[in-house]
């Protein structure tokens, strides 16, 4: 068993505009991505758990080419709000570094 | 085509730019703004980057476009691209024009938008809300500082057709800045909108991106190959496909007023070690024209307060005492204001940092583990003198709160200084499109002759 971030180059959060925020896991090689790919230990049900999320609110891909996984997900506050606590969304990733991948 | 930047403002090497215009470009195209420094530059027409670095980016690129004779076109004008950050951008091209002695046409094109033009799509039923959206009326409308549409490729095709040399666009679409000239030279869409995608963050899609800097694309029939000048860069075709997944929700599909692309079948080999050709990417017409709107408002005046406990007793109590603290000012707040100032008029929150400041109703952790706690105090009001009345009144409670551990007068929190004033703070309002009756209506054109220091106005 691995974390996620110790097989991932990058994990990294970002707005995908004002409302949504996105995540994406990415990777250094085909073989450490198709064994994360594989594994199914990351997943739309697995994201949208870490935060506490219905998983049909949760938009989930694998982008082959890019060797990366991809999740977006609406944002608790939109962008700038009163509420909101990241402007740039960019803090938002640490609850997917510890997911075990076998 | 050359992208000198990802946003103007944020720098080059002048070096790239040179050796980028020896590759004789057809054009130059680079994108000045963005949401995503947040509402308050819609919101106020203030520009994200500091002026005078816009001035610096702006002026080698009119310079260069000039000495090739290539149209030079940027979007979303002093970020938000509202009509005040078009005006001030357009000032900017005129002095730069003095000072360098430059001739052109010089096309200025509006995006922000007529309030009873947007009230009356709205009664038409052709403002349709994206997902997620907040609810969007004719209050919505009223209440907004500036509404922009974000344009697509079709009002800078019409302005380079009116003969404008340097298109200065209000709110666009990232890649409709690049991909207008090369669709309106019947290049397939597919190709013509992946390479914009590619070129509108400048060199972010390079392996190895040290500052923002220039990329270079080749359009062509059945390809477009992608290569940064810089010959210490470069792209693989890993780094180009990831690119497509920056600030997008969905990276195979990307939305425009026209159509969808969609890079599912998108294709990334290697030319060079530093080239990359694409192949396979697909442009789907939508059936209906959308324009996207971005609005701004004022969310009122806010004073803030930093300060921190390391009190152990306080820590364990945190939640309990942020609770009780809030009752508190409440209290107090009434008592100086009265019925000038009902509980819905204003909004008093506190942040939590060592707990969830940074993650809100996001965050997993529940259990603390810092031995001290930040905390930022918020008071957003209709005018900045409430706001700061508010601030003070927290300063005071908050640093004699009791708790049940002590007795006697506590001192409770660690200001380090006194509140701040922010000033008006903003919020987007709008996440909707509109179904215009064609592309240009709402974009109207400005044309403007320009020689030197001398300028006169076109009928447009």
């Amino acid at each position: 068993m691995s974390a996620l971030a110790q097989l991932a180059r990058l994990i990294r959060s970002k707005n995908a505009g004002p409302f949504e925020l996105t995540f994406d896991i990415m990777f250094e090689d085909a073989a450490t991505y198709e064994r994360v790919k594989r594994s199914g230990a990351v997943s739309r049900e697995v994201v949208a758990a870490r935060y506490s999320l219905p998983p049909e609110k949760v938009k989930f891909f694998y982008c082959d080419h890019a060797l990366a996984i991809k999740a977006s997900i609406p944002r608790p506050a939109t962008q700038g709000d009163l509420a909101d606590s990241d402007g740039h969304g960019g803090q938002q990733y640490a609850p997917l570094m510890d997911i075990e991948i076998p | 085509m050359l992208s000198p930047t990802g946003v103007a403002g944020s720098g080059f090497q002048e070096s790239s730019f040179e050796r980028a215009l020896e590759q004789r470009p057809h054009f130059i195209g680079c994108d000045a703004g963005s949401t995503d420094p947040g509402p308050e530059y819609l919101g106020s027409g203030r520009t994200a980057f500091p002026l005078d670095a816009i001035r610096r980016d702006l002026r080698l690129m009119l310079a260069g476009a000039r000495r090739l004779k290539i149209p030079l076109v940027i979007g979303s004008a002093g970020t938000a691209g509202a009509d005040v950050q078009l005006e001030l951008v357009a000032q900017m091209v005129k002095e730069i024009a003095a000072a360098e002695q430059l001739r052109f046409r010089l096309a200025l094109i509006h995006a922000e938008q007529d309030r009873a033009y947007l009230a009356r799509r709205l009664r038409e039923n052709r403002v349709k809300p994206l997902n997620p959206a907040p609810a969007f009326g004719a209050d919505t409308i009223a209440r907004s500082e500036h509404i922009v549409g974000m344009m697509g490729a079709e009002p800078v095709q019409r302005a380079l057709e009116a003969g404008a040399d340097v298109v200065i666009a209000g709110r666009a679409s990232d890649t409709a800045i690049f991909a207008a000239i090369p669709l309106a030279r019947g290049f397939p869409a597919g190709m013509a909108w992946h390479a914009a995608k590619i070129l509108e963050c400048g060199a972010a899609a390079v392996v190895n991106r040290k500052t923002p800097d220039c990329m270079f694309a080749w359009v062509r029939q059945d390809h477009f190959v992608v290569e940064a000048p810089d010959p210490a860069l470069r792209c693989t075709p890993q780094s180009i496909a990831a690119h497509s997944l920056y600030e997008n929700a969905d990276p195979f599909r990307l939305v425009e007023c026209s159509g969808t692309l969609d890079l599912t079948d998108s294709n990334y080999e290697a030319v060079s070690s530093r080239a990359v050709k694409v192949t396979g990417s697909r442009f789907v017409p939508a059936e209906r024209y959308t324009v996207k709107l971005e609005g701004a408002e004022k969310a009122g005046y806010q004073s803030v307060l930093i300060g921190s406990v390391r009190d152990p007793f306080i820590i364990r109590q945190i939640d309990d005492w942020t609770a009780r603290l809030t009752e508190r000012i409440r209290a107090r707040v009434n008592m100086v204001f009265g019925d000038r100032l009902k509980p819905a008029d204003y909004v008093f929150s506190i942040r939590i940092y060592g707990k969830n400041g940074t993650m809100g109703p996001l965050e997993p952790v529940r259990e603390m583990r810092a031995h001290e706690l930040a905390l930022l105090f918020e008071a957003t009001a209709a005018t900045q003198e409430i706001a700061n009345t508010i601030a003070g009144i927290t300063r005071h409670q908050a640093l004699h709160l009791p708790i049940p551990e002590w007795s006697g007068l506590i001192t409770a929190v660690a200001f380090p200084f006194n509140h701040l004033e922010r000033g008006a703070v903003y919020r987007f309002n709008v996440n909707h499109v509109v179904e215009p009756d064609d592309p240009y209506e709402m974009f109207p054109m400005d044309l403007v002759e320009i020689d030197g220091a001398a300028f006169r106005a076109l009928a447009a």
